[in-house]
């Protein structure tokens, strides 16, 4: 039996990594350009798509390579109901719960009314009429939607309008479709998942929850298992009311029950029909493969645990890294991965390696960074060595906000809510700190080296420039053999390098940095630098002083302009005849023709002035 | 080979106290740096609002970052020519060899910051020397110039030998080394040939300015009134007289676009550094070899443990006479012949010398002379031996030896021993000096007595014996020449290539070294009249 994965990056390696330990062979469809990413080329068989939300073509592909099964992964084609029925109508096994289920909750205001009616707490909402019954503060949220596309926070109803029409017309751009839904809004709640599976053969488990509520613009960044926000007996409230929803619609295979959740009530946010991003937290708390249940299921299997079997050890933590800029709003970043190394001890679920270019055609969620313990704090410092030990060169990515995010006291105690992000979290500085950079100066010079820094005069003092991708930088230091010594004192000294590694002293302190070197281009630490010290300088304007000389010997053919007419840079003024070809005579600078002595015919010498321009005060 | 053990302790009391002396050597070396050092960073603010770099600046950016720079004649022109604070020293320029794009040069940096960057007969001296070594070790010959001209009190003295900068510089077109030139200022009458003569051109726009005849004579001898831009500017040269090649934006873009021209010649990258074996004893040690009294006597094998690799030293003839040393080593893999003094040349030691500097020539290795001596070794005894006749067999081998030669003055180099070892008459390829050198013809003391003995005898001739003007002569004398025989006033009539820190020796000479090994690679294509500006 073969299974066709219809999905790329990480999550196509993580369903096919279980579906070889069944037994299975696994066919991978890629689109256009990307027939040698590491998706393609660890299935058995790659067929090219136009697109990965293609899903007659990958119907096509499924038949054409015999797969009898298709995994979706998430996001692409994993909550489409089209999909999944044409899938059965093609005698395709999906791996994902039925059509109905699918469309059901892929419809917020529909989904709403069934955990309603299957007894689970919903926050008050509607329509958009239902918006002024409501009162403020309000979400807005496309009804069609996910990922926080089309989603308005309204404090003022007077708001209201502007932020119906945004979402409409987002969510109409995002989804095909602009009908929105309200809903009270909390303002400091906690994103509380729940994972719940279910089977053919009546059986509804739930796995415990995760916490997710560090995000921005409504996506996930951080998720961790359990929630410290949930104890047992809340765990046990939540779990039913996530089991008798999935129950209530006939669930089956994996899926997520999403909550808010303040001062200990929970409200129904949405159901997700597919495996998550974030699975990897649960499966490391509950020592199960999520994925090897999905395809039981999928067969036809009975749940391999009842509830009271499965349970809960220790906690998991998981970060995602995104190719953005956390300093400028989050933005997505495009490059070239130069060198990567996910830290020791955190499992790494990626689809990254050296020189590949990353883009801005898809999600740019790199790889996801998962550590564990026996307790939270555990877990916590694990997963924070193991990403000051991850190394990514090349692109700019959150690889420091996540650090941050993971060092700072309220995440550390837990406390952690949506509302971290916007009202907890500083980000740091974003200035480079000039010890790395004098160390970049140091690498580039090539050092260490014998006689590196060697002077028989005054120790040299270099101060060089560098574009860091957000500004310029400039270091000035002075070389001490392999050593530079910035002005404040500080002394870096660079012991040994290899291709991806320099061992630095920074202030005695002794480190290995990660680093790499394309043409040009320096990455180090989290810097990615150019230097500029030498770029060929702008040229200054030439014209200046609105001279128009004959660049040689010749005839006027044209005379285009007259005195005092007004005419800017780069205008043709006249042309030139000689040597058989036309010359056409430029402005050199904007302003009022002062001199112009050519009348067609004349016959001119080479640098003879033949027009003036007088710039004009604006 | 065999390997030299050290006698001298670097715990010892006698070792503190010969640093501390070679340490008070040092301080008033690096005093007379640090000072024009100061002197132009007094003058930044003023340079920096016009968009100008000061000359280090520049240097440091025309040079590889990080790679080894070789400063010459430091000290060239210190308290010479009415320099009276001595921040003259360098005679208005920074020189030295460099890295530029992986291949070393000569760079010649004026230090237009210090009084200007006016030429003295120093000045001048210091750049013929510039260009016998960019000839002699076939380096191309970087220029960034700016300079305020001649030094008019000193023109006289500067006009004739002037010509020879220039003569030099169409030689070594035809040679084909290339010259590279950044003019960041003025380049006036003479000061305009030198440009002229190079073979890259680089004029920076708006402050380069390069004619026969600046606006005030202009006006003086013909009447015409002209703007600096329109006589010499750089975009005029550059777009009409073709006098410039390339047109930079400013200071920085100049020196890019001198890397630019040197990264694009035909000229071969300097080899990468092999593993070398260090000395087994450490450089710092030759702080304190020296004693701090000049007239106790060292062993100069002290030094050479400490220069050689693996301080491993064949020693030739070490029986047939002790003061004179010859042997056979290596330093950083090159191989020398090394010839120092453990005291007076003999006759024997001269005949040794003599056939020891043979044999080197023979193989087409270089030699090293660490002088150390008070000359040839007088009285009846060698007379009768024939010291003049072997003293001149030594020099006719030291003059006519084909191999490049290399002398350091580790202590004294008195008499015709400067001679013999090598000194500055002998065009050794590269001279440098420690900080308690002396050279001189004679010792300062002896100078003073045979100052009062000669002129006792006439006295006694006349009647009358002053011996309180004879003590005033005598004294007189040997301050005057002790004063006149340092390391700084030495470096100062550029009688070396400069005053160098003992533990930098081994470096130093394994770079020169470096750059001869190198010659061969670097294939010049002879012309014979050179590149001619068209």
């Amino acid at each position: 039996m073969r299974v066709l994965v219809a999905n790329r990056g990480e999550i196509a390696l993580r369903v096919m990594r279980t579906a070889r330990a069944l037994g299975y062979g696994c066919v991978a469809v890629h689109a256009p350009g990307e027939g040698d990413a590491l998706h393609a080329r660890a299935a058995d068989l790659a067929v090219e798509v136009l697109s990965y939300l293609d899903g007659a073509a990958v119907i096509a592909a499924a038949r054409a390579t015999g797969a009898g099964m298709v995994h979706p992964g998430y996001g692409f084609l994993s909550e489409n109901a089209g999909f999944a029925r044409a899938c059965a109508e093609a005698g395709l096994i999906f791996v994902g719960p039925s059509p109905e289920a699918i469309a059901l909750m892929g419809d917020k205001g529909r989904a709403k009314d069934a955990a309603a009616a299957a007894g689970v707490p919903v926050l008050p909402g509607g329509g958009p009429e239902a918006a002024k019954a409501i009162g403020v503060p309000l979400m807005v949220k496309a009804a069609m939607g996910g990922g926080g596309k089309g989603m308005r926070l309204v404090t003022d109803l007077a708001e209201l309008p502007e932020a119906l029409d945004r979402a409409a017309s987002e969510a109409l751009k995002s989804f095909g479709d602009g009908s929105l839904i309200v809903e009270k809004a909390l303002l400091n709640p906690r994103h509380v998942e729940v994972q719940v599976f279910g089977d053919r053969h009546g059986n509804v488990v739930h796995l415990g929850e995760r916490d997710c509520s560090i995000q921005r613009r409504h996506q996930k960044v951080v998720e961790e298992a359990p929630s410290p926000a949930v104890d047992a007996a809340l765990r046990e409230r939540m779990g039913a009311a996530a089991v008798a929803l999935a129950r209530a619609c006939g669930y089956v295979g994996a899926g997520t029950v999403e909550f808010l959740l303040e001062d200990g009530d929970f409200w129904f946010l949405e159901m997700n029909t597919r495996l998550q991003v974030e699975h990897p937290v649960t499966e490391a708390v509950t020592g199960l493969d999520l994925v090897d249940w999905q395809f039981r299921v999928a067969r036809g299997e009975a749940l391999p645990l009842r509830q009271e079997e499965i349970a809960l050890s220790g906690h998991a933590i998981e970060v995602r890294l995104y190719a953005e800029d956390p300093a400028n709003g989050y933005l997505p970043q495009t490059g070239v991965v130069h060198h990567w190394q996910p830290g020791a001890g955190l499992r790494a679920d990626h689809a990254l390696v050296a020189g590949q270019a990353v883009g801005a055609g898809f999600d740019p969620m790199l790889a996801k960074l998962i550590a564990q313990g026996e307790t939270r704090e555990e877990a916590r410092q694990a997963l924070g060595e193991g990403l000051a030990r991850t190394a990514l060169l090349g692109l700019r990515s959150n690889l420091s906000f996540l650090r941050e995010v993971v060092d700072h006291p309220v995440f550390a105690e837990g406390q952690a809510t949506t509302a971290f992000l916007t009202r907890d979290f500083t980000p740091a500085a974003s200035e480079p700190d000039p010890a790395l950079l004098a160390l970049a100066v140091l690498v580039l010079a090539g050092a260490p080296a014998r006689r590196f820094g060697f002077t028989t005069g005054p120790a040299p003092r270099l101060t060089r420039r560098f574009d860091t991708g957000s500004g310029v930088e400039e270091v000035s230091l002075t070389l001490d053999g392999s050593s530079a010594i910035l002005p404040d004192g500080r002394r870096i000294t660079l012991d040994s390098r290899d291709k991806t590694h320099v061992r630095a002293r920074i202030d005695g302190i002794a480190r290995d940095l990660p680093f790499a070197q394309e043409g040009a281009v320096l990455c180090i630490g989290d810097l990615i630098l150019t230097d500029i010290t030498l770029a060929p300088a702008a040229v200054r304007d030439e014209g200046g002083d609105g001279r128009v000389l004959a660049p040689m010997a010749g005839s006027v053919v044209q005379v285009l302009v007259a005195e005092g007419a007004r005419v800017e840079k780069g205008q043709t003024l006249a042309v030139l005849e000689a040597m058989k070809m036309e010359h056409p005579l430029r402005a050199p600078i904007a302003g009022r023709v002062t001199a112009l002595t050519l009348t067609p015919g004349a016959q001119v010498r080479a640098r003879q002035i033949l027009i003036e321009i007088t710039p004009e005060d604006s | 080979m065999a390997v030299l053990s050290a006698s001298c302790e670097a715990g010892s009391a006698a070792f503190a106290a010969n640093a501390a002396a070679m340490e008070a050597a040092v301080a008033p070396v690096l005093a007379v740096r640090e000072a024009v050092e100061a002197a132009a960073e007094a003058v930044r603010a003023r340079y920096a609002r016009r968009g100008q770099l000061l000359p280090r600046e520049r240097l440091a950016l025309l040079l590889d970052p990080g790679a080894p720079w070789l400063e010459l004649c430091a000290y060239a022109g210190w308290k010479r020519y009415g320099d009276k604070d001595g921040t003259g020293a360098g005679a208005g320029a920074i020189a030295g060899i460099g890295r530029i794009e992986g291949r070393s040069c000569v760079v010649v940096v004026d230090n237009f910051a210090v009084k200007g960057g006016t030429v003295t007969p120093d000045g001048l001296a210091k750049k013929l020397r510039l260009q016998e070594v960019a000839r002699e070790n076939r380096l191309p010959l970087v220029s960034l110039s700016q300079s305020g001209g001649a030094n008019l009190q000193y023109a006289h003295e500067v006009f004739i030998p002037g010509g020879r900068g220039f003569a030099n510089q169409a030689r070594l077109s035809a040679l084909g080394i290339p010259q590279v030139t950044v003019v960041h200022g003025s380049a006036t009458a003479g000061g305009a040939y030198q440009p002229g003569l190079s073979d890259y051109v680089i004029m920076v726009r708006g402050q380069a300015t390069m004619y026969l005849a600046g606006p005030p004579l202009l006006k003086a001898a013909t009447g015409e009134v002209a703007t600096d831009e329109d006589l010499g500017g750089a975009a005029m040269h550059t777009q009409v007289s073709g006098v410039g090649d390339y047109l930079a934006e400013d200071d920085a873009d100049g020196i890019r676009l001198a890397r630019a021209v040197i990264a694009a010649l035909r000229w071969p990258r300097d080899g990468g550094a092999a593993a070398v074996e260090a000395p087994l004893f450490p450089a710092t040690d030759l702080m304190g070899l020296v004693p701090a009294d000049a007239k106790q006597p060292y062993d100069c094998r002290e030094i050479i443990a400490r220069l050689v690799d693996g301080s491993d030293f064949l020693d030739f003839k070490p029986e047939y006479d002790a003061a004179t040393l010859c042997g056979h080593a290596r330093i950083e893999g090159h191989a020398i012949g090394i010839i120092g003094n453990n005291g007076p040349i003999t006759a024997q030691g001269a005949a040794k010398a003599g056939q020891f500097i043979q044999l080197c020539d023979q193989a087409g290795m270089p030699l090293l002379f660490l002088h150390n001596t008070t000359g040839f070794l007088v009285g009846t005894e060698p007379e009768r031996a024939g010291i003049i006749k072997h003293g001149s067999k030594m020099i006719q081998a030291v003059a006519n030896a084909r191999v490049p030669k290399l002398s350091v003055v580790v202590g004294g180099s008195y008499g015709a021993g400067n001679y013999a070892m090598c000194g500055r008459g002998f065009d050794p390829r590269f001279l440098f000096a420690w900080p308690n050198a002396r050279t001189s013809v004679m010792g300062p003391a002896q100078a003073g007595q045979v100052m009062r003995i000669v002129t006792e005898a006439a006295m006694q001739r006349a009647g009358a014996v002053d011996s309180a003007r004879l003590d005033a002569l005598e004294q007189g004398t040997a301050a005057m020449l002790a004063e006149a025989t340092t390391a700084l006033a030495s470096s100062a009539r550029l009688e070396d290539d400069g005053i160098i820190d003992p533990r930098q020796t081994r470096d130093i000479l394994g770079l020169v070294l470096g750059l001869i090994a190198s010659e061969g690679a670097r294939v010049t294509r002879e012309t014979t009249f050179g590149v001619a500006r068209l």
